[in-house]
């Protein structure tokens, strides 16, 4: 199968089927990203991982990016690759301050630590998680450092004298 | 008798191993539910070492995190490199000179074999084996001389660079390349020798951690440690990079996805390394080793001196640094732990506006409680060291 006919795959099989859940759907050097609902989130991966064409029977990884200052502020990236089709998708769901993403560790059981690091990063709850709670940072740590708003050196205390004084 | 049983039966406690403990490769802490000498969860606490990698990144010009990736997983620097700068020439859209990309997979190679020995002697060395951690430095440092050679670093290389590589791939430095391959098989039959049949080292590996296929690729492993559980995935292979489609060369499987096989799939990819290595060194062509575009390869410190423009452009590169096209990309590459990929999502600046490394040591602990549950606490040591996490890596 060449690249083009790949991409085809990974662009209409999705548009098709989710008609109304799909925001938008970019290709950028050869890779496709499809952007979609937030509700739909489950529904799409369970769909990926069970069609015998696509079999995303990989979750690479979950990432967070602070999109701050446009709203909704966040999103999720999900990462999926498919060991018998030897294709990856992107998929990205975006989602407000203090909104929650559902979980898709039901789906993917390694998807259990990224989305403890989204978590712990960003602050992004996802719904459902068996265990959501930091996963680097100490759990009394207040913020998240990966925030855009979240000063490079941190903020100053006892331990940090270089960093920023809070407000 | 039932009171006799009573009164033996151990009750629950919790364990915590490390994160000092010699054998966690680092600053692992595990956090074991032990039930006598059984274990009945284990859970690994990690984040001792985290340094804010990506943080840090958002921070840098392209060019200026290079050497950041080499502190990730130490222990070979090389992938590291390989896969950020791979990342941003995607992001660009950058073809790199032939020479250059077999000089890569000689590096990255070399890497491989380097890191690779470490897992085997520190695998060897927790399980009571200390001649062969002895056997596996002194051949490691053959590989870290050859890195000397070519870039005057040993452990932190920051050789690879945006559009090439750093410096020539000397003649000096094919000599060397050619005396470990003509060293090194023979240096390996000895490890053979001394731990493939070996009792002891059998005992404490077989059927120990086994992780079915399916169970591994649900989980999010990859690597030598999916590899032996069946799973026949190579990124090299099945999304051929650089030039690796024009090498002849084996992905090893395992049979049983036990400690025992994840040691032969190791032990396996270092003679299949050892194979590309030999077919890049034939092949290698004459030519540039990085590009010919001087906002992204600064010209040679000489020139610097002596050329108007050479001055311009070394100044631009340092204080501004190059711009990448609006747009994201993820790129990944078959590290010796697994698949290590860059995330890459760019406003068009000179700085990436998000960078998520995607750490194969962290995805692969995930596995741990899965490989323990229900083992015995001296098994715990051989399956952390068949994972071989590196906690620059899993901790960022």
């Amino acid at each position: 199968m060449t690249p083009v006919d790949k991409a085809h795959i990974l662009v209409n099989k999705i548009q098709d089927n989710f008609r109304h859940d799909v925001i938008s759907t970019v290709v950028f050097r050869g890779e496709v990203t499809h952007i979609i609902e937030k509700n739909a989130l489950k529904a799409v991966c369970n769909f990926l991982k069970d069609d015998n064409d696509l079999r995303m029977n990989c979750l690479v990884d979950v990432a967070g990016v602070d999109y701050s200052p446009s709203s909704p502020r966040f999103e999720v990236v999900y990462h999926l690759y498919s060991i018998s089709k030897k294709h990856r998708l992107r998929l990205k769901v975006k989602v407000g301050e203090g909104e929650g993403v559902p979980s898709v560790t039901g789906i993917w059981s390694g998807a259990d630590w990224p989305e403890r690091e989204a978590y712990d990063m960003f602050g992004i709850v996802f719904e459902g998680h068996p265990n959501l709670k930091r996963i680097y940072m100490p759990e009394e740590w207040e913020g998240h450092p990966l925030r855009k708003d979240y000063p490079l050196r941190g903020y100053k205390d006892r331990y940090n004298p270089y960093g920023v004084e809070k407000e | 008798m039932t009171e006799n049983n009573d009164l033996i039966t151990t009750k629950e406690f919790t364990l915590h191993m490390g994160p000092q403990h010699p054998s966690t490769h680092g600053v692992l802490h595990l956090v074991l539910e032990m039930q006598g000498e059984t274990i009945l969860k284990a859970e690994p606490d990690i984040g001792y070492l985290h340094r804010g990698t990506e943080k840090i990144a958002e921070n840098l010009l392209y060019h200026q995190f290079v050497p950041y990736t080499d502190r990730l997983d130490y222990m070979s620097a090389m992938s590291n490199n390989l896969a950020y700068v791979m990342a941003v020439e995607k992001l660009m859209g950058l073809e790199i000179p032939e020479r250059a990309k077999y000089i890569r997979v000689i590096a990255a190679e070399l890497s491989r074999i380097a890191g690779h020995l470490l897992c085997i002697g520190a695998w060897a060395l927790d399980l009571g084996a200390m001649t062969i951690l002895l056997y596996a430095m002194r051949e490691r440092e053959v590989v870290l001389d050859i890195f000397e050679q070519l870039c005057g670093a040993r452990m932190t290389l920051s050789y690879l660079r945006v559009g090439g590589v750093r410096y020539e791939f000397t003649r000096e430095c094919k000599e060397s390349v050619e005396r470990l391959l003509e060293l090194f098989p023979a240096r390996f039959d000895e490890y053979d020798a001394i731990l493939t049949g070996n009792r002891v080292w059998l005992d404490r590996n077989k059927g120990v951690g086994v992780l079915s296929g399916q169970e591994a690729i649900d989980l999010g492993l990859s690597g030598p440690a999916l590899r032996a559980s069946g799973v026949k995935w190579d990124i090299r292979k099945d999304e051929p990079y650089l030039i690796y489609d024009r090498f002849d060369f084996d992905v090893p499987i395992g049979a049983n996805g036990d400690c025992y096989d994840r040691y032969i799939v190791r032990f396996a990819e270092i003679r299949q390394a050892m194979r590309i290595i030999t077919q890049a060194l034939k092949d290698m062509p004459d030519g540039p080793f990085a590009v010919d575009m001087p906002q992204i390869v600064p010209p040679p410190k000489p020139d610097v001196y002596k050329n108007m423009e050479a001055l311009i452009h070394h100044f631009k590169y340092v204080s501004h640094g190059f711009k990448c096209p609006k747009g994201e990309v993820y790129s990944s590459i078959e590290s010796p732990k697994g698949e290590l990929g860059v995330y890459i999502v760019s406003d068009g600046g000179e700085k990436p506006w998000r960078l998520k490394i995607r750490a194969p040591s962290f995805m692969n602990l995930q596995t741990i409680n899965a490989m323990s549950k229900g083992r015995y606490l001296a098994d715990v040591i051989a399956i952390v060291s068949s994972l071989d996490p590196v906690f620059g890596e899993c901790d960022k």
